[in-house]
């Protein structure tokens, strides 16, 4: 089965990536665990995203559209990155979201990938 | 609820849950469910009806007599259990007899610790269970211990108790001949409860939780059975762990290995006992694995006195510990000593030779791996070794020491 891991971070974990004295130990820490996510050949894909401060957010209501710079909602923990990855049930995708750093000092959410319908 | 009533009521829980599960699951003919149903709503009565009308003189009695009536309604409504209905019925009416007159009533809690580790019960399952049955702890902080979806968990400890019953698994102590095997899985079980999350997260508090309710299991198995020295060692080898839990993190959080703990932080009364306990195990002469590995334990222990840990002696106790147990987790640790007592290169051949199918996804593995591979001069090998560590460690305090010594010159 495909599950999402969601990673989350607050604002001071999205400052490490750029803080001389703490970025190493957070690219080490999430480069290893990419890593041996693509070692264990599960992973299917995932991506890092720039922080919440870089988003733009589109709304149409009433035919009417809006845009404003930020995230769709402020929150503690902000969304940081995913990896779909393809295990044999839940608890090996429980398992692999504890490994992530995320887990250690926000969060990481497990969700199971919806099917596509197979083209027939 | 007042203090005193829920205080009585959290403590007579603590005290002889597991003690009056197995009493009324005995008398219930080994329905498991229907017992801790009964048992629930029994306390559940008792959160509401002791801060108004006091604390019962003897409470466990008084929860027993509850449960009692919900079994016996229980019986009467269920038509497929018509014909057994009656003797159950009449047990447990001398069961409150018993509970009334004042005399203990008969300690059932080992049949249960049996009954949890059948091995017609999933293996990963027995743990939980007992920890459930035996303990009371609810299902979401076994969940949390052993990194199963709450809703998971719940719903596999239903169907297990559910199999229970419908394969009339017997609620009983297993004869002479099948004894040692089925203890060793109560032992198993105990011991999964206390190593839950061992391979990767050795600080979470969670395992420290867990850690304080295994010994309790352990203590109970020796005061049930106190003849057998492999519970002992099992207590022993726990007790010894738990003992060092202080000195495995240092005050900026990071974490401190075995043999570079401070001694002064260790729990020196629990490491007494746990060598006390060793010695009477040792004196009944019949060595196992878990009295090796509290052996091992022991051994550190003695930095205490010596200042030194004697790595020779490990290795040779991790030998014959292999005689008993072809376990992941023992060939590593046998590597990682003979590493120590006769060099790096000799150590590194051990953990070589190990087959990699079921280490691909064992953070210990690939920590000794890059370990030793450091220490043998072999550095972009090491580095790499230590960044699958790294990257399979689910602990941030792991995380950071492994990190560290990969960066290391």
């Amino acid at each position: 089965m495909e599950y999402m891991l969601i990673f989350t971070e607050s604002a001071a974990d999205f400052a490490k990536r750029n803080d001389p004295n703490e970025a190493p130990a957070y690219w080490g820490a999430w480069s290893a665990y990419a890593g041996a996510v693509a070692q264990s050949g599960i992973m299917v894909s995932g991506a890092g995203l720039q922080p919440p401060e870089t988003a733009t957010t589109v709304r149409i209501r009433d035919g009417k559209r809006t845009l404003h710079d930020g995230p769709y909602a402020e929150a503690k923990e902000m969304l940081a990155g995913f990896f779909v990855i393809e295990v044999p049930d839940l608890d090996t995708a429980l398992e692999w979201a504890a490994r992530s750093p995320a887990s250690s000092y926000s969060s990481t959410e497990v969700r199971p990938v919806m099917p596509t319908p197979s083209k027939s | 609820m007042k203090a005193s009533a829920s205080e009585t009521l959290d403590a007579t829980v603590r005290r002889s849950y597991a003690t009056l599960l197995g009493y009324l699951a005995s008398r219930a003919g080994g329905d498991l469910a229907g017992a801790e149903d009964a048992l629930s709503e029994a306390l559940l009565a008792a959160v509401k009806q002791w801060p108004e009308q006091g604390v019962p003189e003897r409470p466990e009695a008084w929860l027993l007599s509850v449960a009692r009536r919900r079994l016996i309604d229980d019986q009467r409504k269920s038509q497929v259990r018509e014909r057994f209905s009656e003797s159950i019925q009449q047990a447990l009416e001398s069961a409150d007899e018993l509970a009334g007159s004042g005399e203990g009533f008969p300690d059932e809690r080992l049949k249960l610790l049996f009954v949890c580790t059948h091995p017609a019960i999933d293996e990963a399952m027995r743990t939980p269970l007992m920890l459930q049955t035996v303990l009371g702890l609810d299902a979401t902080l076994i969940a949390s211990a052993f990194l199963v979806s709450p809703v998971a968990i719940a719903q596999r400890l239903v169907r297990v108790k559910a199999k229970i019953k419908a394969a009339g698994i017997p609620f009983e102590v297993p004869e002479r001949e099948q004894w040692d095997e089925r203890f060793s899985f109560v032992l198993d079980a105990i011991y999964a409860a206390f190593s839950c999350g061992w391979q990767s997260s050795f600080e979470s508090q969670t395992r420290g939780e867990m850690a304080v309710e295994a010994i309790r299991l352990g203590d109970l198995a020796v005061a049930l059975v106190p003849g057998e020295p492999e519970a002992l060692g099992l207590l022993s080898l726990m007790l010894h762990c738990h003992a060092r839990r202080p000195a495995r993190v240092d005050a900026t959080g990071g974490y401190v290995p075995l043999d570079e703990q401070v001694i002064a932080l260790w729990d020196h009364s629990m490491i007494d006992r746990a060598e006390r306990v060793l010695k009477t195990a040792g004196e009944m002469g019949r060595p196992g694995r878990f009295q090796i590995e509290a052996a091992i334990q022991s051994v550190h222990a003695q930095r205490r006195v010596t200042g030194r840990v004697e790595w020779l002696v490990i290795a040779q106790l991790y030998e014959s510990l292999l005689t008993f147990t072809g376990a992941l987790g023992a060939r590593i640790g046998h590597a990682i000593a003979v590493g120590h007592a006769y060099g790096a290169e000799q150590g590194w051949a051990l953990l070589d030779a190990l087959p990699m199918d079921r280490l691909e996804e064992h953070q210990p593995y690939w920590a000794a791996r890059g370990h030793l591979l450091k220490q043998t001069g072999r550095v972009e090998a090491a580095r790499e070794a230590y960044d699958r560590a790294i990257g399979l460690c689910d602990d941030a305090a792991v995380r950071g020491y492994l990190m560290g010594r990969r960066n290391a010159e």
